[in-house]
């Protein structure tokens, strides 16, 4: 088949009129419950952390919200209908990830934090190098999430709006950056945290459809589905059910399988915005019921992805996803037009935005947390600053953020973002889990221990991953097209041949932190160790809730 | 705070609440749960992953249709996940939560 022909085809996919529409729609109703939700944004803890006044329940939809991005809805469908079983691999280690976050990490981290995951690292460490070190490695984690959700919208836009040309697609990403900074700039979390809430029940809803829709046409039977996206695959479409069609083909491939598991299942429990979300609560029973919440509805989701993925394989056909112009991101959109032609693409269509609206919002206030309230105040005023000040700090730095994203945004087109945002998950469970987990439970952890792990599995993570094959010197083997994101072949220096490098930088961080830790000087005193482990158990101390509802 | 109330290298309200039998029982309580529960679903989940990396023959022997053994194991984790999470959560509940309320009371009762 011709390939160009397939994706001219498929820039015509539904009516952009339609597709703008619901998502103006989206965007006026989202707006107006932002503006209501920022009348009380006053304090630090109101703009940060809503005022603590979520219940689990709300925080609980709004961190799936945040958790599902672009690249669990579009990216895991778009893998399983093109690489069948390895796709849902991503799926899985995203799922049970939550288990670390339940067990060992929301409620202590309530208990201990007041905005930021830097509160809780540096709480009976030295405040000023501790902060320093932990807000660059969520800075680091918020840069490669933040690239993701935009390279998404990029893609995104190309399939639905029909807009092929760069200059086109860039100006809708700015459009996306601006609406982002606004939301943010307005409604602080409390704003972002409804966004969230409204985006998670219309994404679950609408994968709930299709789903049913999906299962109907195949008789509610799950394997004729399967065959469905077998047959449909041709020649060679047996290896969608079984394992190993990405990661199969040598021993560097299947160790890099392992090590994306590795970094997907220790990640969840590291990243930044998804810690954040935790202070939005009262209490740690609050934070733990947030969490209970978050894996159900996680988890059904992700039960609906394996069936559109493999619908999408059965009805859209792999060639033909791989030919749009979203690639492999374009799988559940076409599977909702042919599913349901303009209108259901259009509905789904302004779910992915809104999507990748709700996490970049996220993502932001987080990055605008660590900076206002570790690097500004804590590390370069001594926290000698009013809080208003920290706040007018944070409002600027989302404008920054909000303006850095839309730059990035515009030269990250193309990428899988499944793949970038396993990037992010990487630098998460080596950068900040190690030095989290030994704060939280291992009494003699010190300053040097901390600071060797969060700078030795930052500084791991970032320079595998640019000697890696990622970065140059990956070559398709049939076309000799480039697959890095140097797209000059003749430059390699791919030295580290695994994609992922959390097999590496985890088990080095945690080493790392152990060493540092005896070989630095002691100096948690014991009555702030009494007092961390004491208030991360029973909340005596906590930060409480600034609003009643 | 109650810092303030004690003479400076006498015990603080946290460190007096850390040395309780009350609170030494709790935390016994949390670790003996957390941990090995932990390490179970991480080796559970390490099973699958090898097993799917490494033993592709057998994670794509047909149980029913095209239902593989790897799916059934991909679905096996969406289970053992929930079961824990609603595990942990009861457990949580009606063990954890009196006594922790009851410590955090004795400190900051004493605070207002």
């Amino acid at each position: 088949m011709n390939a160009q022909l397939l994706a001219a085809e498929a820039t015509e996919v539904g009516n952009p009129a339609v597709n703008i529409g619901i998502f103006a729609l989206f965007v006026a109703v989202t707006l107006v419950i932002v503006f209501r939700a920022s009348k009380n944004n006053r304090t630090a803890a109101d703009y940060y952390a809503g005022g603590r006044s979520f219940t689990g329940p709300q925080n609980g939809t709004a961190i799936a919200g945040d958790y599902l991005s672009a690249a669990s809805f579009l990216g895991i469908a778009g893998a399983i209908a093109v690489n069948g079983y390895d796709g849902f691999m991503y799926s899985i280690g995203f799922l049970v990830a939550w288990l670390v976050a339940l067990l060992l990490v929301a409620e202590l981290l309530r208990n201990t934090g007041k905005f930021t995951m830097a509160d809780v690292l540096s709480f009976r460490l030295k405040q000023r190098p501790v902060r320093m070190a932990a807000a660059l490695a969520t800075l680091a984690v918020v840069f490669f999430y933040l690239l993701a959700q935009m390279a998404g919208a990029g893609g995104l836009v190309a399939l639905l709006l029909g807009i092929s040309s760069s200059a086109g697609q860039s100006l809708v990403v700015v459009v996306v950056g601006a609406l982002m900074i606004l939301y943010v700039l307005v409604g602080g979390m409390k704003g972002t945290t409804w966004v969230q809430i409204i985006k998670a029940v219309l994404l679950i809803a609408g994968a709930a459809v299709m789903t049913v829709w999906v299962l109907a046409t195949f008789g509610f039977n799950m394997s004729e589905v399967i065959q469905g996206a077998v047959d449909r695959f041709g020649e060679g479409g047996e290896a969608l059910i079984e394992p190993g069609k990405q990661y199969g083909a040598t021993a560097t491939s299947k160790l890099n399988f392992l090590s994306l598991g590795l970094a997907l299942v220790l990640g969840t429990a590291g990243l930044p915005h998804v810690l954040m979300r935790f202070y939005t609560v009262p209490t740690a029973k609050e934070a733990r019921r947030s969490v209970v919440w978050a894996i159900w509805l996680i988890g059904i989701f992700y039960l609906f992805t394996l069936v559109l993925g493999y619908g999408a394989g059965a009805l859209v056909g792999a060639d033909q996803i791989l030919a749009a112009p979203g690639g492999v991101n374009s799988a559940a959109p076409l599977l909702a037009f042919a599913l349901g032609g303009e209108i259901l693409l259009g509905i789904i269509a302004a779910v992915a935005f809104a999507t990748i609206l709700a996490v970049v919002a996220g993502l932001t206030i987080t990055a605008a947390a660590t900076f206002a309230h570790d690097i500004y105040a804590s590390v370069i005023k001594h926290g000698e600053v009013n809080p208003d000040g920290e706040v007018r700090v944070a409002r600027l730095t989302v404008v920054v953020i909000g303006v850095l994203a839309i730059i990035g945004g515009i030269f990250a087109q193309g990428q899988n973002i499944a793949f970038l945002v396993a990037l992010a998950f990487a630098v998460a469970a080596s950068a900040n889990l190690p030095t989290i987990l030994y704060s939280l439970f291992w009494k003699r952890f010190n300053t040097t221990g901390a600071l060797w792990s969060i700078y030795g599995g930052l500084i791991s993570c970032i320079v595998l991953i640019a000697l890696s094959p990622v970065v140059s010197g990956k070559v398709d083997p049939v076309t000799g097209a480039s697959q890095s994101m140097i797209k000059n072949t003749s430059v390699d220096f791919a030295v580290f041949p695994l994609e992922n490098p959390g097999i590496v930088s985890i088990p080095l961080a945690f080493l790392l932190g152990w060493i540092g830790t005896h070989v630095g000087k002691k100096d948690a005193s014991p009555e702030k160790f009494a007092e961390m482990e004491v208030r991360s158990l029973t909340g005596a101390g906590s930060e409480k809730a600034t609003v009643q509802h | 705070m109650s810092e303030l109330a004690h003479p400076p290298d006498a015990e603080t309200d946290y460190e007096r609440v850390q040395r309780s039998p009350e609170f030494q029982a709790l935390r016994r309580r949390f670790r003996a749960f957390v941990f090995p529960m932990t390490g179970l679903f991480l080796v559970w989940y390490l099973l699958y992953v090898l097993l799917a990396a490494y033993a592709t023959d057998f994670m794509s022997t047909r149980v029913w249709g095209n239902i593989t053994v790897g799916l059934l194991f991909g679905l096996g984790q969406f289970v053992s996940t929930f079961v824990i999470t609603m595990l942990y959560a009861r457990w949580a509940n009606t063990h954890q939560d009196p006594i922790a309320d009851e410590l955090r009371q004795r400190i900051e009762g004493r605070d207002l």
